[in-house]
C-alpha cells in the first residue's frame, strides 16, 4: 500500500518546501514528518519521499541508513533514549540504564512485548551538566535518579490509553 | 581572573525570557539596528577588532572568517549557524536557544549583513525539540514585527531565517558534513578546497559559526569591538570577550556559565562549580569536550621562554592557566567548547578512556579508511585493557594507530578521536599499564562518584 500523509502534514510538507531552494534540501525534514505520522520508515515512505523530493528510492535509502534517528523497523509506541556518553557515565547513567533494562525486562535496542516501549542509548544529548538525563518521546528527563526513572516509567506503562 | 558578567545570559532566569517583549525590554535588535546602518565592511572591522574566536572548537577569529566572503556574480551568499551541539560535554548553545532565541536571530541579522546574505540556517540537532520550538516561536514573533521579512527595520535588506533539523549523526557538527545534511545527503564531511566560502551551501559562498559566536556578534555591537575584546584578560593574545563556560562530572555546581576570558580551570572547578563532591580528589579535567586532550592537576607550566605564550604562568599549576585558544593549544590540549568534563578519583581512568572511545567508534561516518578502521581498532584494545586482556605491545600499539589516524581524515574527526587516546596515554600511562598487568584489575571499578 502507498503511503501518504494526512492533510494537515501535506500542509505542512508544502511549507518545508517552501524553505529551500531545491526539493532535496527537504528530504531529512520531510522522512521526520512522515516518521512522525508512521512511527517508522517503510519502503512505502521512502517511495513516498523520493517521489515528492524527485530523487531516486536508493539516494533515500542511502540518507535514513546514515542517520540514527529514522527507524528502520517499527518501533514501540514511546521512545527512551537514555545517554550513556562520558558525563552521564560519570553521574551514574550506567546503573540507569541497567534499572530500566530490568524494569522493561528487555535490553537497549529491543522494544517490549506489548509494543508499548522502546529502550534505546544515546550519545551525548548536550544536558551533560544534568547528567544523568533520558529523553521520552520529546521530553527530556534530567538529574535523574532511580525513583525518578520509576515514576516515569510506571506512567508509561500504565497511562497509555491506544 | 574571575570576572563573572551578564552579557549573553543577560535574559536568562527573566521570565518568558524567549519572548520578542522580554528580548526588547533587555535591549534586543538595537545591534541588528545599527548593523543595518553600517556598511558591511564596517561590522566586519568590528567583529575583528572584537577578537571573536569561534566558540564551535576550532577556535578560528570570526571577523577574519567573514572577510573569506567575495560577492558572487550570479549566486545568493548563506550563513548558516551551527547548532548541532553534539560535542561529549557541550551544553551551552542549547541555553542560548531555549532561554534567549531573539540573541540568535539578532546575531544572524548581523552576521547576515555582514557576509552579504539574505537567508540564513540554523542547523540544531533533532533531539533539542524545545530549542527548535523556541527559535521557530522567536522567527514568527521576528516576521510579525517586521524584523525579518523583505524590508527588516526599514532597511530593505531582506532577511528570513529558517530552522533545520539532523536526524542524530555527530559527524554532522562538521561543518561540511552538516552542508551536506542541510542539502538533504548523507552526513559526510567534503574535500576542501573549495572551502565554504567560495562554494558551500548549494554550490553557493557559504559562512558557517557556532551558535554562541553568532550569539555574541549583538554585544560586540553593543559595546564596540576593542571593548569587548578587552572583557579578556587574553586580548593580547587576539582572544577577546566573554564566553560561555559549562562544567560537568564530579563537582558541587555543575552548570553553565558566562565570564569573561582569564578564568582558569581552577575557577571553573572550584569557585563557579563550587569544588569536587565531597570526599572525592580531582583526578583529571577535560577542558573543552572529550576530543581535548586531558590535563592532570599535578601538571605545571613549563615555560621558562619569555616569548612563549604561557611564559606568565611559567612555574605555575595548570590549573592556573586562563582557558583560551593559544594557552591551551600550547599546554598540549585545546580549550575547545571551553565545556570541561571532570573525573574523580572515584573514576576508573581507562573506563573512562573507554567510554571516550567507545562514542568515537560509533560515530565515525566511515568515509576515510585511516578513521573508520582505526577508531574500531583502538577501541576494541582498549576493550581489552578493561577485561584485563590486553599485553603491553598492545597497550603501546594505540600510540601507533591514533598518531596515523592523525591527519590522514577528510575532516578533523580523525584528531578529536586520536587526540582524547593519545592524552589519556600520556597522562594515565601507569594506570593503564597497571590495568594491564593486573589483568583489568581497575583502579576503582566505576565511573560514578
Ligand atoms: C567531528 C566534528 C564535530 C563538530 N561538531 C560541532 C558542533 O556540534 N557545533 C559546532 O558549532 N561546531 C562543531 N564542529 C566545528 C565546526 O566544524 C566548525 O568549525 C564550526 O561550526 C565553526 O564555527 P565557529 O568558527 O563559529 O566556531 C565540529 C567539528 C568536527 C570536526
Ligand atoms: S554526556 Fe549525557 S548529555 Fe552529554
Amino acid at each position: 500500500m502507498s503511503f501518504a500523509l494526512t492533510p494537515e502534514r501535506q500542509r505542512e510538507a508544502e511549507e518545508i518546501f517552501s524553505r529551500y531552494p531545491n526539493k532535496l534540501a527537504a528530504c531529512i525534514p520531510l522522512l521526520h514528518l512522515c516518521q512522525e505520522q508512521h512511527g517508522w520508515v517503510s519502503s512505502e515512505v521512502i517511495d513516498f519521499v523520493a517521489d515528492r523530493c524527485e530523487v531516486t528510492t536508493a539516494h533515500v535509502q542511502g540518507v535514513v541508513t546514515f542517520y540514527s534517528l529514522f527507524n528502520q523497523q517499527p518501533v514501540g509506541r514511546h521512545q527512551i533514549w537514555v545517554c550513556r556518553t562520558l558525563s552521564c557515565a560519570l553521574g551514574g547513567a550506567g546503573e540507569i540504564l541497567r534499572h530500566c533494562e530490568k524494569r522493561l525486562g528487555i535490553r537497549a535496542g529491543e522494544t517490549t512485548p506489548d509494543g508499548r516501549v522502546t529502550l534505546r542509548t544515546a550519545e551525548c544529548l548536550a544536558a551533560c551538566g544534568q547528567g544523568p538525563v533520558m529523553q521520552v518521546d520529546k521530553t527530556y528527563h534530567e538529574h535523574l535518579t532511580i525513583e525518578q526513572v520509576d515514576r516515569i516509567l510506571d506512567g508509561l506503562l500504565a497511562g497509555d490509553e491506544k | 581572573m574571575l570576572k563573572q558578567v551578564r552579557n549573553l545570559t543577560r535574559s536568562y532566569g527573566v521570565p518568558e525570557s524567549w519572548t520578542l517583549r522580554v528580548s526588547r525590554e533587555q535591549g534586543g535588535y538595537e545591534s541588528a539596528r545599527k548593523a543595518y546602518a553600517w556598511p558591511a565592511q564596517q561590522i566586519i572591522d568590528e567583529v575583528k577588532k572584537a577578537n571573536l574566536r569561534g566558540r564551535g572548537g576550532a577556535g578560528f577569529p570570526a571577523g577574519v572568517k567573514w572577510s573569506f566572503m567575495r560577492p558572487h556574480p550570479t549566486l545568493p551568499a548563506y550563513l548558516v549557524v551551527n547548532a548541532d551541539e553534539g560535542e561529549p560535554g557541550t551544553f551551552k548553545d542549547r541555553t542560548i536557544m531555549e532561554l534567549d532565541p531573539h540573541r540568535l536571530i539578532e546575531g544572524c541579522m548581523i552576521a547576515a549583513r555582514a557576509i552579504g546574505a539574505h537567508a540564513a540556517y540554523i542547523y540544531v540537532r533533532h533531539e533539542l525539540h524545545l530549542a527548535k520550538e523556541r527559535l521557530w516561536g522567536a522567527i514568527r514573533e521576528a516576521r510579525d514585527a517586521g524584523l525579518l521579512g523583505e524590508n527588516p527595520l526599514g532597511s530593505g535588506w531582506a532577511m528570513d531565517v529558517q530552522v533545520h533539523t539532523g536526524a542524530g549523526a555527530y559527524i554532522c557538527g562538521e561543518e561540511t558534513a552538516l552542508l551536506n545534511s542541510l542539502e538533504g545527503r548523507r552526513g559526510e564531511p567534503r574535500i576542501r578546497p573549495p572551502f565554504p566560502a567560495q562554494a558551500g551551501l548549494f554550490g553557493c559562498p557559504t559562512t558557517v559559526n557556532n551558535v554562541e559566536t553568532i550569539a555574541s556578534t549583538p554585544t560586540i555591537l553593543e559595546l564596540g569591538g576593542e571593548a569587548f575584546s578587552r572583557l579578556s584578560d587574553l586580548h593580547h593574545l587576539g582572544d577577546g570577550g566573554c564566553r560561555l563556560f559549562g562544567l560537568s562530572g564530579h563537582v558541587q555546581r555543575p552548570g553553565v556559565y558566562e565570564a569573561c576570558i582569564g578564568l582558569t580551570l581552577r575557577d571553573l572547578i572550584y569557585e563557579l562549580g563550587g569544588g569536587m563532591l565531597p570526599g572525592t580528589k580531582l583526578l583529571g579535567v577535560i577542558p573543552g569536550g572529550s576530543s581535548c586532550p586531558v590535563l592532570r592537576p599535578e601538571e605545571t607550566v613549563d615555560a621558562p621562554d619569555q616569548k612563549s605564550v604561557l611564559h606568565p604562568w611559567h612555574g605555575m599549576s595548570v590549573l592556573d592557566v586562563p582557558i583560551g585558544v593559544d594557552t591551551m593549544r600550547e599546554l598540549g590540549t585545546m580549550a575547545g567548547t571551553t565545556c570541561a568534563i571532570v573525573l574523580s578519583d572515584r573514576a576508573c581512568p581507562a573506563l573512562a578512556l573507554q567510554n571516550i572511545m567507545r562514542f568515537y567508534r560509533h560515530e565515525s561516518c566511515g568515509q576515510c579508511t585511516p578513521c573508520r578502521e582505526g577508531t574500531g581498532w583502538m577501541e576494541r584494545i582498549v576493550d581489552k585493557i578493561v577485561a584485563g586482556t590486553a599485553t603491553i605491545e598492545e597497550l603501546d600499539m594505540l600510540y601507533g594507530i591514533a598518531s596515523n589516524v592523525m591527519g590522514n581524515t577528510i575532516c578533523a574527526f580523525g584528531e578529536g578521536a586520536s587526540m582524547p587516546m593519545l592524552g589519556f596515554l600520556r597522562k594515565f600511562r601507569k594506570e593503564l599499564e597497571q590495568h594491564v598487568r593486573t589483568g583489568g584489575k581497575s583502579s576503582t571499578g566505576r565511573l560514578n562518584a
